[in-house]
């Protein structure tokens, strides 16, 4: 099918973008990367009377190191994320969850920026920055404030984001040499979106897993942390016997809705498969 | 708001000017405006990867990119990279290994493994499949299309070049 008609607009600067954001108000929609808006165009899932294209705007582009956290612009795209040395130190979890986006056509031009403020639960970059305790940085006509992961994700599609701001960076703390991670996701094909997934973080000292953060993503309305299964295995020495209870408790914890295809039953079989498979992994990536 | 906007590209390293509907993607445009039927338009919702042409060196999807966005870019899609040779290797692979399917993918698959080939030279067989995996439109099995490609991996690796048999004009 082919888009209804719109306007098209290329702010400079992040001014102007604010201005026509404010005037066109409802009506308008900011396009990035547009790899999920240009498919809802398609089939007139939408339809906006203008397109405001941000992809000009310097403030909201490139991977910094900044003091004690990674600065990731809006702009930047999940093919920059996959390829940089900076996030490969500094934050491996998104180098390893990367590769899972669609297929490279598409990750080269989607980006960092439009999938969180998207809010797509079945996405990887949302529950990444949850895992990670990301900082986003949001400009509107007041001007800047900040909000964390924790606060911005709200339901489905739906972010603290009001419509006359624009998301334009998120800050992430750096990762520590304790630093052990799990990223993996359950998908039918690779590059579908996963029946289920978990972006996994914890620090590790010995057999000692502390400040876990597991945030499923896939079977709820938004990412969810199982902070009941994180309590469990803080500070805890893990084995067998407490990989159990903390899978059990994440599959207790976690209301999971059923998609199209998987049931709820699914869902929470694979929440603990996958919390299974993320612990063995962190406790043998043990130094 | 159906106000035409002026665009200027680099298409196969030709300058094109036009005035288009911003609704206009690049494939449309590429097909219907520049007669360049080499990138087809499936599903027109990005899961198919048969649109697959280059926007500044990169492969995208010509259905998820609107013309306005490509103003100032430089495009290529199959007809300009098989005049320069860029392709050489793999199209003469496909053609040995018989690598089309319906042929409906195959300029995608082509521009597609090209990316793989100069990002992932030391690409597994899965890694193959994976990369590609962003092609299947609507048939199956894909083997001749991993083979083709493998052989490519491999002979590249070597610092070898699987030569056309038929000169491209």
């Amino acid at each position: 099918m082919k888009a209804a008609a719109f306007d098209y607009i290329k702010p400079k600067a992040l001014q102007d973008a604010l201005s026509l954001l404010a005037e066109a108000g409802d009506d308008a929609q900011l396009i990035a990367g547009g790899q999920t808006l240009l498919a809802t165009l398609n089939m007139r899932l939408s339809e906006p009377s203008v397109l405001i294209d941000i992809t000009d705007l310097a403030e909201l582009k490139g991977i910094t190191l900044e003091g004690d956290h990674l600065r990731i612009g809006a702009l930047v795209t999940h093919t920059e994320i996959e390829d940089s040395e900076l996030i490969a130190k500094h934050a491996p979890l998104l180098k390893a969850a990367a590769p899972h986006i669609a297929h490279r056509a598409i990750r080269n031009l989607g980006t960092w920026g439009g999938s969180l403020a998207y809010g797509d639960p079945a996405a990887e970059w949302p529950a990444c920055s949850l895992t990670l305790r990301a900082t986003m940085i949001i400009q509107g006509p007041a001007g800047e404030r900040r909000i964390s992961a924790d606060d911005f994700f709200i339901d489905l599609y739906t972010t603290s984001l009001e419509p006359d701001e624009i998301l334009v960076a998120t800050e992430i703390p750096l990762a520590t040499s304790q630093e052990v991670f799990y990223f993996h996701e359950l998908s039918r094909r690779h590059g579908d979106y996963a029946i289920a997934g978990l972006a996994a973080l914890a620090q590790k000292q010995g057999d000692v897993l502390s400040q876990c953060a597991f945030t499923f993503f896939s079977v709820s309305s938004k990412p969810v942390m199982a902070t009941k299964a994180q309590d469990l295995v803080n500070g805890q020495k893990l084995n067998e016997e407490l990989i159990g209870k903390a899978v059990a408790a994440a599959r207790a914890e976690i209301e999971a809705l059923a998609d199209i295809t998987n049931s709820a039953e699914a869902k929470q079989h694979l929440i603990g498969v996958l919390l299974e498979r993320g612990l063995k992994h962190m406790l043998a990536s043990m130094r | 708001m159906s106000l035409k906007k002026p665009i200027s590209m680099t298409v196969n390293g030709v300058l094109v000017n036009a005035e288009i509907e911003p609704r206009r993607h690049l494939v449309d445009f590429l097909r219907e405006d520049l007669h360049l039927k080499g990138p087809h338009l499936g599903c027109e919702q990005g899961a198919c990867g048969a649109c697959t042409v280059k926007v500044n060196g990169q492969i995208i999807r010509g259905c998820l990119f609107l013309a306005v966005q490509a103003n100032g870019t430089v495009v290529e899609t199959i007809e300009g990279l098989t005049k320069s040779g860029a392709l050489a290797d793999l199209q003469e692979s496909f053609m040995r290994h018989n690598a089309m399917q319906c042929g409906f993918c195959s300029s995608g698959m082509l521009l597609a493994a090209a990316e793989l080939i100069e990002k992932q030279p030391k690409a597994s067989r899965e890694e193959v499949r994976e990369w590609i995996s962003g092609n299947y439109c609507r048939c199956t099995g894909y083997h001749s299309i991993v083979n083709a490609i493998v052989d490519v991996l491999e002979a590249r690796a070597k610092g070898q070049k699987i030569k056309p048999v038929v000169a491209h004009a």
